[in-house]
């Protein structure tokens, strides 16, 4: 599946609308002036070496930083496009917890270490008002199955899990309310390569099958062209180009991108 | 048995009683009084005052002769006592450059103007028993000289005249009280200053020396300490002018520390302050060094995670009588409460022995 | 050398009815009419040091001390016995600087002080029940952080609570929560009843006023008369109040919370009403338990 024949297909309205998104510490450029639309279904990939801005991005597209300027419009459904820095605290928090999803780079993170993985899966059902425990347990064991984890696991601590099992129940415990948009932050980051394969291809399977749309940030030029439909490519806290992800990695305009791109092993 | 296990009124009595003969010790030894400890335990009627946050010292003396020398008993009878006093009115702030000094030293700088002054110290004092004060001999009188009456400007003032610390900005907001208006976080600089003053001096000194020893570590300079009197004085709405109504011994120690700077900002050295009642040294720099840790958010500096650093850590626990009261507290009666933990253990064990007779018979 | 002293007047005149000052009193009973008007919502007040210690019911006394007028009859139990001795303690401090009237019927007092129980007689409208609050926040053990709590309270951000729960009966069975038992508050704050048994948590809703001082923590909570009150539970592990099994020995009663006491060093025990009052009462209408006899020579 393709961004561009998707999108042929069902010319509808974008998910996420960003316009002249800017933040700045002090003198120093986090990101400057980034806009794009995101449309149901979609998977973005921010790419860029560290300190090109696209955590910035990423952490002020989620609401965890206050942007100098600009706009984050988000489909609310029966509300329509609302610009999400506008919204209420008690608002925006609802949306974190509801229709909007983080994976952190860190499991430890995203994750509550001291509650059982039933207990991490469950939290957002529960903060969604979910009070049937035998509902909730099923819920959870279904979701340690979609990630891989065996259900005589469900109630360990994550602290005894291995790197990427913490990072396969961070995923499930964020995508059990059924969120419409995902952002992710290097989430293969810190696994090791075999490890990383296997989430790599859990994520693709699971963004299929849910039809979710996400924003993934990542160094890693493989995790996008197994991911993402589109790509931005950010130098020093701008975008330096943007197109199609196979257009952007097979046939790169800017002189960064080509560098980024050479750089690494072809997949 | 049952009347027993109830306590009572007249036990309450009876040991109240038993109590009051334990204070007084053996009778054939004369009784103390409370002048002979203002006098004479003066350090400890100062640790009653900062930590009890009124400055009486006859009271404090009464306060630790009630408390058998516990002294946080002793600041407890005076905070009581304290709460039933009407606030008639706040004083100017008090003008501790011009302090009468007893003592006033500066680890920064070899001499300085006004020259260091040693004062009664402990310091280099050989910590050895001396027999002679159990013969309760009379002690030669020191020397004494005639007043110096050179002024002792701060040290902190003459760095701040060359730009090299931090400049403090004047403010004459009135401070907030935390014996007045309920705590909230974040606190700032003046609240967490009187929250420090009359904070448990151990707890003050434990913090303090967890900075030294790395968590927080803030480089500090005992830039100045001065022991010494000053005036205090209340404005008099019927008079339109501020008049002296007594004089106050306090302890001020201000620290230099490390620097902080950016590339636009050239380097400067940056302070820790503590100010307490009477004679308190020790407590006045661990006040201090706290003080400067907790700044960090104010200084652009990484919160590292050290317990010093944690305003709402250090405010919570660093008092005394909130502590003692709430440690305490757990020897009084909670039978109804254990009784229905005792309820639920009994029950899950119930259980889990049921289901793992069933699980044998099933295998 | 106090104040009445060097004014030449009696001992004790020093102090205001109730001890502390009118101001203070204004102060504290702003801080009730707040929490009654929001129920189940902490306010913070100036907690003023007492008399006694912190986590000894400083908070309960502070609000019993604003609501007292002259014309009240005070009951103060502990353990919800009259005779225990910080309650004896504190229904003297009150006689001592109140001068007011004290009872130990629940059914004669108008204001009662209490430290981890509920009466077991219903109270009535015009009665204020003071409970003595050690920690008032039913997140604290979640959320170390009062910035944090309060931000949870203001967005009702309620998940964690339920995580507990979830967490206590994947490894018991059951919820793990005996006392203190957390409750929601007409479906807006969850309210820490102070540790009184989950047996009380049913009798939270009742006609009389109920007053929550947690002195040493700076908060007041309310719950006007007949407010909602529902523990939190899941639909299939519902509330279960709970308590020891067995009848009162010495007055028979099968329905009142029970203490347990150890009568000797071979597991010999017995059950006994932890209300005393209500304990006598039933034994003065002629009711007895099954060790009723024995209790003569007590």
């Amino acid at each position: 599946m393709r961004a561009g024949a998707f999108r042929a297909e069902a010319p509808v309205a974008p998910i996420l609308s960003v316009r002249g998104l800017t933040k700045r510490y002090g003198g120093r450029v986090g990101c400057e002036d980034v806009g794009f639309d995101l449309y149901p279904g979609e998977v973005m990939g921010i790419v860029g070496e560290s300190g090109s801005g696209k955590s910035t991005l990423l952490n002020c597209l989620a609401g965890h930083l206050r942007p100098d300027a600009g706009e984050v419009l988000f489909d609310l459904g029966k509300d329509g496009m609302r610009d999400t820095l506008a919204l209420s605290e008690p608002e925006r928090r609802r949306l974190a917890r509801t229709d909007w999803a983080f994976v952190h780079q860190n499991p430890r993170d995203g994750l509550r270490m001291t509650v059982s993985a039933g207990g991490n899966v469950g939290e957002r059902l529960m903060a969604v008002g979910a009070r049937n425990y035998g509902a909730i347990r099923a819920s959870a064991l279904d979701w340690l199955g979609r990630v891989e984890i065996a259900a005589d696991r469900i109630d360990d601590r994550p602290a005894a899990f291995s790197g990427g099992m913490q990072q396969r129940l961070q995923i499930a415990r964020n995508l059990v309310t059924g969120p419409r948009l995902v952002f992710m932050d290097e989430p293969t980051g810190g696994l090791d390569v075999s490890v990383q394969a296997r989430l790599l291809d859990l994520l693709r399977g699971l963004v299929r099958d849910m039809g979710l749309s996400a924003v993934i940030v990542t160094h890693d030029l493989a995790v996008v062209r197994l991911l993402a439909h589109r790509l931005m490519v950010m130098k020093g806290g701008r975008v330096v180009e943007t197109g199609l992800t196979d257009q952007v990695l097979d046939d790169p305009q800017h002189g960064y991108t080509q560098l980024l791109v050479s750089s690494v092993l072809q997949v | 048995m049952y009347v027993a296990v109830k306590g009572g009124e007249r036990a309450i009595d009876n040991a109240h009683a038993w109590l009051a003969e334990e204070r007084r010790g053996d009778a054939a030894v004369p009784e103390l009084a409370v002048a002979q400890i203002r006098e004479q335990m003066t350090l400890a009627v100062n640790r009653v005052m900062a930590e009890g946050s009124l400055y009486d010292p006859d009271l404090a003396a009464l306060a630790i002769k009630q408390a058998r020398g516990d002294l946080i008993e002793a600041i407890f009878l005076i905070r009581a006592y304290r709460t039933t006093l009407p606030r008639l009115g706040a004083s100017e702030p008090v003008e501790t450059g011009a302090m009468r000094c007893d003592r006033r030293i500066s680890a920064t700088f070899k001499d300085v103007p006004g020259g260091q002054v040693l004062g009664p110290t402990f310091d280099y004092t050989h910590r050895l028993l001396d027999f002679a004060l159990a013969a309760e001999g009379e002690v030669p009188e020191a020397a004494t000289a005639a007043p110096d009456p050179a002024p002792k400007p701060r040290i902190t003032g003459l760095l701040d005249r060359d730009g090299l610390i931090e400049t403090e900005p004047a403010s004459d907001e009135t401070p907030p009280d935390l014996t007045r208006e309920p705590l909230g976080f974040p606190a700032g600089r003046a609240l967490r200053l009187q929250a420090l003053t009359r904070s448990d001096e151990g707890f003050a000194l434990g913090m303090a020396y967890s900075t030294q020893r790395g968590y927080g570590r803030n480089h500090p300079f005992v830039g100045e300490l001065r022991l010494g009197r000053v005036g205090v004085e209340v404005e008099i709405p019927e008079l339109g002018f501020a008049v002296e109504i007594a004089e106050i011994e306090l302890t001020e120690c201000e620290t230099v520390n490390q620097f902080a700077g950016s590339k636009t900002e050239p380097p400067q050295f940056t302070r820790g302050y503590g100010l307490v009642f009477g004679q308190s040294e020790r407590k006045a720099i661990s006040m201090a060094l706290v003080d400067r840790a907790l700044r960090w958010e104010d200084l652009g500096e990484d919160f590292t995670g050290a317990p010093a650093q944690d305003a709402e850590f250090v405010i919570s626990h660093g008092d005394n009588i909130q502590a003692s009261g709430f440690l305490e507290h757990i020897k009084l009666p909670h039978y109804v409460d254990f009784q229905s933990e005792l309820e639920l253990v009994r029950r899950i064990r119930a259980e889990a022995a049921a289901s793992a007779a069933e699980r044998e018979a099933a295998e | 050398m106090t104040q009445a002293e060097i004014r030449g007047e009696a001992p004790g005149a020093d102090y205001t009815f109730a001890y502390l000052d009118e101001q203070t009193k204004r102060m504290i009973r702003r801080a009730l009419l707040k929490a009654l008007a929001v129920p189940g919502y902490q306010v913070p007040f100036a907690s003023r040091e007492m008399p006694m210690p912190y986590g000894w019911g400083t908070g309960g006394v502070q609000v019993s001390a604003a609501v007292l007028t002259p014309e009240d009859t005070l009951k103060v139990i502990d353990q919800g016995a009259d005779d225990t001795t910080n309650a004896v303690s504190i229904r003297k401090f009150f006689q001592k600087t109140a001068g007011i009237a004290v009872t130990e019927h629940t059914g004669e007092a108008t204001v009662i002080q209490t430290r981890h129980r509920i009466p077991e007689a219903p109270l009535t409208e015009g009665q204020i029940l003071v409970y003595q609050v050690p920690i008032p926040e039913p997140l604290r053990f979640l959320e170390p952080r009062e910035t944090e709590t309060r931000r949870m309270h203001a967005l009702e951000e309620y998940g964690l609570m339920h995580v507990k729960l979830y967490e206590d009966i994947a490894r018991h069975g059951e919820i793990a929560t005996a006392y203190a038992y957390p409750v929601k508050i007409e479906g807006r704050y969850v309210m820490d009843p102070s540790p009184i048994p989950k047996f009380d948590n049913p009798k939270l809703r009742m006609a009389a006023i109920q007053l929550f001082g947690a002195g040493r923590e700076q908060r007041i909570y309310a719950l006007p008369p007949y407010t909602e009150v529902v523990s939190l539970d899941f639909e299939d592990h519902p509330f279960v109040p709970g308590k020891a099994e067995g009848a009162c020995a010495l007055c028979g009663s099968e329905t009142s919370y029970l203490d347990e006491v150890i009568v000797d060093d071979r597991g010999g025990r017995m059950f006994v009403c932890s209300d005393t009052d209500y304990c006598a009462g039933r034994r003065a209408a002629g009711y007895r338990g099954e060790m009723a006899a024995e209790e003569g020579g007590a």
